[in-house]
């Protein structure tokens, strides 16, 4: 699949709904951080620096080797695609708001065909290297990105220091270059209001919890994404193991809610999964918001068995599809709010009749 | 006890961080408790807790002591270290050799340590992966030690031995 094709689908990997955990854990992402050594750093860059570490990377991810090992990946200069077009890319998790903005030195991007690897050019670093996942596999992530990480070593020149690691930008990337999250749905921890509590305790062991779509982001839907603050000192598979135990450990809270819930009100938790389900399978106006909150009563009911009939990729796909880039995509770029709520409700009811 | 930053005032204010495993306090009056509010200890919880006013925050300590005259500069990008404090973001790979010591408490605050123990390149590593896989032998070797496994530690002494030969 080439670029171009992934602009056109709202469907990507990590949504597949399969794999450890797929109930809770809806994805899981590997981020390397990597520069050049000596080369400014793209806040720092004039246009034709910015265009030569392009061209390097381009280089770099368009190698035999890669498309042997890992498989053919396509590039593309953002400055080519629509405002529009990147903003989608964004809701699709495969790149950063950064990466997309109008503002900035010249970046690009390569993806493999899967769109499991996402390689950023001038972003905030030379390159960020990204490896997403459907469920918890972030080990298999790691892999894989290291992987990745070797075949570009071999013909570009990273910056590493024997003290500090490999050398980023911003000092809270330094050492491994590491970000390892995991992008959770928690109803029941949220509704029972443990989760607040339970991620105070996740910050004081050095993990950080922010919404879905990244910093400063609050927590619609229920979603939740836990990442590791630390990059330098431990090693990647120490941080990787140390995320992964404590996912399993969030997985093993919120299971524990959600028995609680169905032991002490099954009827309450069937009257609110349904009532979302009757609302999603019918209305014709819905803001984002409200559709965010039944998709997750509706995503519980089928992680509960009480919805038999829809499938955990539908729900991921939605996620995405009623996201504003895709509705503006589908019916046109100057939709206003109104219609963007009708077109969403349309979007949500289809999905649902479909089954 | 005394406030730490001024040793003026008694200290009223107590922060404990803990990264890595690494316990980190710190003793404050009210006065100086203010001025150091945009530190790390909201750094968890603050979803508008900014990174530049962190490292400026910094700059200003005592615990980071700089002096704008003789700030260093990067020869390669010519950033200095004052504006470095300012955004937060290094100009290229050599300013990290270029402000050498003066970063060493910043590492300390943002990541609770100050060496990598992780991934190598291939390329840039050759004799630091020995060194690393020497280190990791001994602890083996340790281990053996401790548990009396006189055959495993002999094994793991020629293979140290024989890293070390290659190191020379």
């Amino acid at each position: 699949m080439s670029i171009a094709d992934t602009l056109n689908n709202p469907y990507t990997k990590w949504m597949e709904g399969k794999g450890p955990y797929a109930s809770i854990v809806i994805s899981s992402r590997v981020r390397l951080a990597r520069n050049l050594t000596d080369y400014p750093f793209p806040h720092l860059q004039d246009e034709e620096t910015g265009r030569k570490i392009l061209e390097l990377g381009r280089k770099a991810v368009m190698s035999q080797e890669m498309e042997a090992q890992v498989g053919k990946m396509d590039f593309v200069e953002m400055e080519a695609l629509s405002p529009l077009d990147r903003l989608f890319l964004v809701e699709k998790h495969l790149i950063s708001p950064q990466l997309a903005a109008e503002e900035g030195p010249p970046r690009g991007l390569a993806l493999s065909e899967d769109e499991a690897v996402s390689i950023m050019f001038n972003e905030e670093d030379h390159l960020r290297l990204q490896v997403i996942y459907p469920a918890l596999q972030l080990e298999e992530a790691w892999e894989l990105a290291s992987k990745v990480d070797d075949i570009l070593e071999n013909s570009l020149d990273f910056a590493f220091d024997e003290q500090y690691g490999y050398l980023s930008c911003c000092p809270t990337n330094v050492g491994t270059g590491l970000r390892s999250s995991v992008m959770m749905h928690l109803p029941a921890l949220a509704m029972t209001r443990m989760a607040n509590k339970l991620f105070m305790e996740l910050s004081k062991l050095g993990f950080v919890v922010r919404g879905m779509y990244g910093e400063g982001t609050e927590a619609r839907g229920n979603l939740f994404q836990i990442s590791n603050q630390i990059t330098l000192g431990p090693s990647e598979e120490e941080i990787i193991a140390n995320l992964a135990q404590v996912s399993r450990q969030v997985i093993e809270q919120e299971e524990m809610a959600r028995e609680k819930m169905r032991k002490e009100g099954l009827a309450q938790l069937e009257d609110m999964v349904f009532r979302s389900y009757g609302i999603l399978s019918n209305a014709y106006i819905i803001s984002s918001e409200e559709a965010m909150a039944h998709l997750s009563n509706v995503r519980l009911g089928v992680d509960l068995g009480l919805l038999r009939d829809v499938q955990l990729q539908k729900l991921n796909e939605l996620l995405v599809e009623t996201r504003p880039a895709y509705i503006r995509k589908i019916a046109g770029k100057d939709i206003d709010a109104f219609n963007r709520d009708f077109k969403r409700a349309e979007i949500i009811r289809k999905s649902l009749a479909k089954i | 006890m005394f406030c730490q930053e001024c040793q003026q005032r008694p200290a009223t204010v107590h922060f404990t961080q803990i990264i890595n495993n690494k316990k980190t306090e710190l003793h404050l009056c009210s006065e100086c408790a203010r001025k150091h509010q945009e530190l790390a200890f909201t750094f968890n919880f603050e979803p508008t807790f900014s990174i530049n006013k962190f490292f400026a925050g910094l700059l200003d300590s005592p615990l980071f002591q700089v002096q704008p005259v003789s700030a260093p500069e990067c020869p390669n990008c010519l950033l200095n270290l004052r504006r470095f404090a300012e955004t937060g973001r290094f100009g290229c790979s050599r300013c990290y050799r270029s402000f050498g010591d003066s970063l060493t408490p910043l590492f300390r605050r943002v990541q609770g340590t100050t060496q990598h123990t992780g991934k190598v390149p291939k390329r840039a590593g050759g004799k630091l992966s020995i060194k690393r896989e020497i280190e990791k032998l001994k602890a083996e070797l340790h281990q053996a030690v401790q548990e009396e496994a006189y055959e495993k530690a002999a094994e793991l002494r020629d293979r140290i031995r024989a890293l070390e030969d290659k190191l020379q």
